[in-house]
């Protein structure tokens, strides 16, 4: 799940891994910009470095949420391929780590992809896992560079564990397991981004899923004021008889700065309105979810889940 | 039970004082990604050279049609005059090239055939154009440039699209000291004189690391990164002296920091912690600017009287009733966003009761073009209580509501 910072894309995540568990299924919701945004939206303390359940959906499944933190899957890594546990420890206390990813920032993404896709394969009893996996990803502008490891570690190792590692993890990015959803919103530079991210995508050979517009609202006025009130036609003698006879409080003061909010409200719609035929022309399939008037909880999460559920139905039967 | 306190009361933010006072050489607008930085900066820069003001802003990352309205179609990291009929003063507007702006670095420090080599270096490729703060860095270089050049008397900085605005702050610094580092000078030991000795000194565990990283990140990488650095060495004084020397820029009189947030918690939340940043560092911080806001056109109905009043109007029937029905579902819901956006403003004030505001409602459509940059210059600069609704521009809602 990917999308311009301010998009929601951890609400849609978060949203998307509740509804791939219904029916007693096993989802693994990851973290990779160590935000802890995924605690804060299920109301948990801070996720450590190990999956931890965070909810329970319908049919008994659960969603079980991690959120990966570099330094400990570096020193993983270092264990896995080099047996190195306890060196790890002493890098760790000089700040190695740290460094490492400094002076390579690929390996950064190395690491985190790494781990997804050791999620995405692990198996118990010869049955993965998980059902899904659902990755809170970074944004439109690093998504490509952050799924397209084996660019990234093409200046980095032309051979060796690294280098097998990231083919790996690349023909899981690549193959049909894999969707790459993007939220945006009906604004100008969030459309406009997900079209760049979408064609840098297709670019890498990585296959793109769903857009989510993310917050979508529907007009308060009637459809078919709508057109007129936003051309600024709409004034207080519009609005005043119909105040006034059902003997609204203080009409004649009001009536003014409702035509201007109506105004303002039918100008704001008829500008998202115009950029759904932007998130069309995209050409893939499109699922809108409503703007919530409260803070983001669990219900709140749940009624998005159903809205994503029905969503994945109709694609899946398509 | 305690009684319950009297909220603080914001001062007004006065922008415009601050861009007409000569004085003010340099504004920074900073805040966390998202939040209209960079269109606040341009707004800015815009009403500065209508108030006479010889302006340049230096925008980092502006949308598409954005950049285009300010004529940034050239990417030659050089301040172009942006057309503004009729203004006293003068725009000029640029879009920061990171890569270039440190290869002017690089080649204002060397020989042409050094600056080459250093041109050259894998390792110097990767950090001119993607390392974590290089843009922060550059930012600052710039905006030092700009600001030593007599041709503008007000610079405005928007700065990087960080998750945290805190990164234009610390980003150089991280960057030098990596740079001027002890573990990179040890790492890169083997190929100056005297290192070993240094090796030697902090025992086997380097040694052990240093076997791991070229194992991991290559030999070749260890070996660019120190021709990289003996370069640097014969260049200039290290990293940490220049970029020591810009943050102090920062701290000059006649600098001004104006943070932007939009009414969410996040953005708010960094806005707290940027405020107290400047605070510790002796900063002088100009106020909030509060970005995006829904401020009602009339307060005389409250959400709940608004949402009765639709029902009355819907049932009565009648012509227009949908319409007017319509209409107060749209004050109803107004004011509740209005309400929200004013309590995270409030929690802000609690907490920095002495920072000025200014509440900027949001545009209808996207700013992309010099008219949208004026108007909402007006709505930064405009006098306090010009409003015509009754709320002060410091606020959202206005202090004690007319109607319950």
């Amino acid at each position: 799940m990917t999308g311009k910072g301010g998009t929601g894309k951890t609400t849609v995540a978060a949203a998307l891994a509740l509804s791939l568990a219904a029916d007693g299924r096993h989802v693994l919701l990851v973290e990779t910009e160590g935000r802890q945004g995924i605690a804060q939206l299920f109301d948990t303390p801070p996720l450590p470095y190990e999956e931890r359940r965070v909810a329970v959906a319908r049919g008994g499944g659960e969603v079980k949420a991690l959120a990966i933190d570099v330094e400990a899957a570096f020193l993983e890594y270092l264990d896995m391929f080099y047996n190195l546990k306890r060196a790890g420890r002493a890098l760790r206390k000089m700040g190695a780590v740290d460094f490492a990813t400094a002076i390579a920032p690929g390996l950064r993404d190395v690491l985190l992809t790494g781990k997804i896709k050791e999620a995405v394969t692990r198996r118990h009893d010869g049955r993965p896992v998980y059902d899904a996996v659902v990755v809170d990803a970074p944004p439109t502008g690093r998504i490509t560079r952050f799924l397209n490891v084996t660019n990234e570690v093409a200046g980095l190792a032309r051979s060796g564990p690294i280098k097998a590692q990231s083919d790996g993890v690349m023909a899981v990015f690549r193959s049909p397991l894999t969707a790459v959803h993007l939220v945006t919103l009906l604004e100008d530079m969030p459309v406009q981004e997900t079209a760049d991210a979408i064609a840098e995508l297709t670019a890498a050979q990585l296959p793109v899923g769903s857009v989510i517009v993310n917050m979508a609202t529907e007009p308060l006025l009637p459809a078919a004021s709508i057109a007129r009130t936003a051309e600024g036609r709409l004034t207080a003698t519009d609005l005043l008889p119909a105040l006034t006879a059902a003997q609204v409080p203080a009409a004649s003061e009001v009536a003014e700065g409702l035509a201007a909010e109506a105004v303002e409200h039918a100008r704001r719609w008829v500008a998202q309105d115009a950029l759904r035929g932007k998130v069309e022309a995209l050409g893939r399939p499109v699922v809108e979810l409503p703007l919530s008037s409260s803070p983001i909880d669990l219900g709140c999460l749940f009624e998005l889940a159903e809205r994503l559920d029905g969503h994945l139905r109709t694609e899946a039967a398509a | 039970m305690s009684a319950p306190r009297r909220p603080a009361v914001a001062p007004a933010l006065d922008l415009a004082a601050l861009v007409e006072d000569r004085e003010t050489r340099i504004i920074v607008c900073c805040g966390s990604g998202g939040v209209g930085k960079t269109t606040t900066s341009a707004a800015l820069a815009l009403a500065a050279a209508e108030a006479g003001r010889e302006v340049v802003v230096l925008t980092i990352d502006p949308a598409r049609r954005l950049a285009q309205s300010l004529g940034l179609v050239e990417l030659d990291n050089e301040p172009r005059l942006v057309e503004t009929p009729g203004a006293a003063g003068e725009l000029h507007a640029m879009m920061l090239d990171m890569k270039r702006t440190f290869d002017d670095v690089v080649s204002a420090h060397s020989t042409p055939e050094r600056a080459q080599v250093i041109f050259e270096n894998p390792f110097y490729q990767a950090l001119s154009s993607s390392f974590g703060g290089t843009q922060e860095y550059m930012a600052m270089e710039k905006l030092g440039q700009l600001r030593a050049s007599d041709r503008w008397d007000l610079v405005i900085v928007d700065t990087p699209p960080s998750r945290s605005a805190l990164d234009f702050l610390d980003a150089p610094n991280r960057l030098s000291r990596f740079l001027d580092g002890t573990m990179i000078r040890l790492l890169t030991a083997p190929a100056r004189a005297g290192g070993r000795a240094g090796v030697r000194l902090v025992g086997a565990g380097f040694s052990l690391f240093s076997r791991i990283i070229s194992k991991i990140l290559g030999g070749q990488l260890l070996n660019d990164i120190s021709a990289f650095v003996s370069a640097l060495d014969t260049m200039f004084g290290g990293f940490r002296e220049r970029a020591d020397a810009t943050y102090q820029l920062l701290r000059q009189p006649g600098t001004s920091f104006v943070v932007v947030a939009a009414p969410e918690p996040d953005a708010l939340r960094e806005a707290s912690y940027f405020v107290d940043r400047l605070s510790t560092e002796g900063m002088p911080l100009a106020g909030l600017v509060l970005n995006r806001t829904h401020p009602p056109a009339t307060t005389a109905l409250s959400a709940t009287r608004a949402e009765a009043a639709a029902e009355a109007v819907a049932e009565a029937g009648g012509p227009g009733s949908q319409l007017a029905a319509g209409a107060l579902r749209v004050h109803a819901d107004r004011m509740t966003v209005a309400a929200r956006e004013q309590r995270l403003a409030d929690r802000f004030t609690s907490a920095h009761p002495e920072v000025p505001i200014r509440a900027v409602p949001a545009a209808a459509g996207d700013v992309h073009d010099l008219d949208g940059l004026r108007l909402m210059g007006e709505a930064l600069l405009a006098a306090e209580a010009d409003t015509g609704t009754g709320t002060p521009r410091s606020r959202v809602l206005p202090l004690r509501p007319t109607a319950g």
